[in-house]
């Protein structure tokens, strides 16, 4: 089946992070997740899990635009689960059982290797930014993810100019970039 | 500071914000010195990967948000196997641990019933007549202690002789208690007394012996219903040394324990419970035991005679299974667990602190 216009409406506003997107993503899809999971020996936890990682996986594709889908989001979707559950399967040595398909799936093996990745590169952010303490984290935080402007930002951290707030910034910048990267390289 | 002048350049040339001259210039310079070329790769770079790091964690914040608003509203269930599946499914999980589980248990059996054979005769009389006077002397030393208790007790209440003391804690502000079924064991009642002394009859509603938990209900007119309990009790297991605190009565007044949870089965592989090291006394059976977030992992239960530090606590899960049969069985029992802790971030003394006017100690008689 050919996706609708439904369907790409829906990814971009995954992509901005829509929340009715994602209510409705997850009114469509989370059932199905949560059955082939609980079927599988796995528990409700555990679908919670996985359905929101392969939905982050989705998030990311839909973000950097280079999704191409050529089935349904639920066949892909399913497909990501089921190969995230696999392989938790597998680390957690509960296999015995092969894992039954109820649904139609499609190859999703080289983008979730490339998932990790990203995800490897997350853990590495976070834990800089946890190392970086405050007020840098937070200062960071607001120019460049939430996008707020210097002048804002020097009067909520009470920097007496934007000037100065904004070399702060450039140091914390540089103290992240540092730590960041010492753990980054390690990684690759 | 120069390398600040550099940085702001550089930001300012990737948004754009520089004019022609300026970013001729810049350009040049990047094709002269690669060291600056290399630090613009590097930053654009940088900030990619921190925008998609905000953007995720955006995003993780909006699912779990929506998960738990559609959970509310009933969009969304937990899927529950029903009878047979759930049979099925819990054998297909636990096949092979069974089967290998089964095969050790025989073998084990055959060496034991081989060992005895050969073992048996002899030395043993020795031993046993041994132990039978030190069972002996500890009746003795025993009857004079039990004397010397009775006549303290028949001091303080002449009808009531209290025969144990245990700890216990709220798993609902109306006033339900859990305990370990051994510290009610053939009592007839309870009274129960919190960290302030204040203290409160008790009718034991629930006991089940096998699991060794015990739900008891205060039934005093003084007792105030707490709306809701701070802590919440956890459904799965905790990884091993995670680390744990208890609080308990092991003497009149509450004390603190902790520790971390070191075993994931209890003595001999019993999957009843998980084991702890903390310091533990008579007196501490029946007292919660709680994990990092403030979510009760367990009861705190026996403790291994030979060992020191070597503590059993009864696994939380199936406090939820002895409240879901109390409720099943009776339909007046009006049970609510609490579903989130709302100690999670806080440090341990506030933690302990906040928890501690929950736990009470337990006077059977």
């Amino acid at each position: 089946m050919k996706p609708d216009i439904n369907e790409s409406e829906l990814l971009e506003g995954l992509a901005r992070n829509d929340r009715k997107a994602v209510e409705t993503l997850y009114k469509l899809n989370y059932s199905m997740v949560q059955a082939f999971i609980v079927n599988n020996n796995g528990s409700t936890d555990d679908a919670r899990d996985v359905f929101q990682e392969a939905m982050i996986v989705l998030y990311e594709k839909a973000r950097d635009g280079s999704l191409e889908l050529n089935c349904q989001i639920k066949t892909y979707v399913y497909s990501v689960c089921r190969r995230l559950w696999l392989k938790r399967l597998q680390q957690l040595q509960r296999f015995g059982t092969p894992v039954e398909s109820m649904e139609e799936v499609v190859p999703v093996e080289e983008e979730l290797e490339e998932h990790e990745r990203k995800n490897e590169a997350f853990g590495v952010m976070e834990k800089a930014l946890s190392h970086l303490g405050e007020p840098c984290k937070s200062l960071l935080e607001s120019y460049y993810i939430q996008k707020k402007q210097m002048l804002d930002i020097a009067a909520e951290f009470g920097y007496t100019n934007a000037d100065n707030a904004k070399n702060q910034k450039y140091k914390c910048l540089m103290r992240l970039k540092k730590l960041f990267f010492a753990q980054y390289k390690k990684v690759d | 500071m120069d390398e600040i002048l550099l940085l702001d350049a550089t930001e300012r040339y990737l948004n754009g914000e520089i004019n022609a001259e300026e970013k001729a210039m810049f350009e040049q310079l990047r094709q002269t010195n690669q060291e600056v070329d290399q630090l613009v790769v590097e930053h654009t770079f940088f900030l990619q990967q921190f925008e998609r790091y905000g953007g995720l964690r955006e995003m993780k914040h909006t699912l779990h948000d929506v998960h738990n608003q559609l959970m509310q509203d009933g969009e969304i269930k937990e899927e529950v196997l029903s009878g047979s599946a759930k049979v099925v499914n819990l054998w297909k999980r636990y096949k092979r641990t069974i089967t290998i589980a089964a095969s050790i248990a025989g073998v084990t059996a055959l060496s034991i019933s081989s060992m005895t054979l050969l073992v048996a005769p002899k030395g043993n009389d020795k031993a046993l007549t041994e132990l039978g006077k030190k069972v002996n002397q500890f009746e003795s030393r025993l009857k004079a202690t039990d004397s010397k208790l009775n006549t303290v007790i028949s001091k303080i209440n002449p009808d009531i002789v209290i025969t144990g003391i245990g700890s216990a804690f709220l798993v609902d502000g109306k006033g339900y208690l859990v305990t370990n079924a051994h510290v009610v064991k053939n009592a007839k009642g309870a009274f129960v007394s919190n960290n302030k002394g204040a203290e409160f009859k008790a009718q034991i509603v629930k006991v089940d012996e096998e699991r060794d938990i015990a739900i008891l209900k205060i039934e005093d007119k003084d007792y105030k219903a707490t709306a809701t309990l701070p802590y919440s009790i956890r459904k799965s297991s905790t990884a091993i040394a995670e680390p744990i605190f208890t609080l308990g009565y092991p003497r009149n007044e509450i004390v603190y324990g902790e520790g971390y949870l070191s075993a994931k089965t209890g003595f001999n592989g019993d999957t009843l419970s998980c084991q702890i090291a903390v310091a533990a006394n008579p007196g501490n059976s029946g007292g919660p035991v709680f994990n990092r977030f403030g979510e009760v992992i367990g009861i705190l239960s026996t403790k291994e005679t030979k060992a020191d530090g070597v503590v059993f606590a009864i696994q939380s899960k199936y406090i939820i299974d002895a409240v879901n049969e109390l409720k099943k069985s009776d339909s007046s029992v009006d049970l609510k667990l609490t579903s989130k802790s709302s100690l999670k971030g806080m440090d341990r003394t506030q933690q302990a602190n906040k928890v501690l006017e929950y736990v009470y100690m337990v006077k059977v008689y």
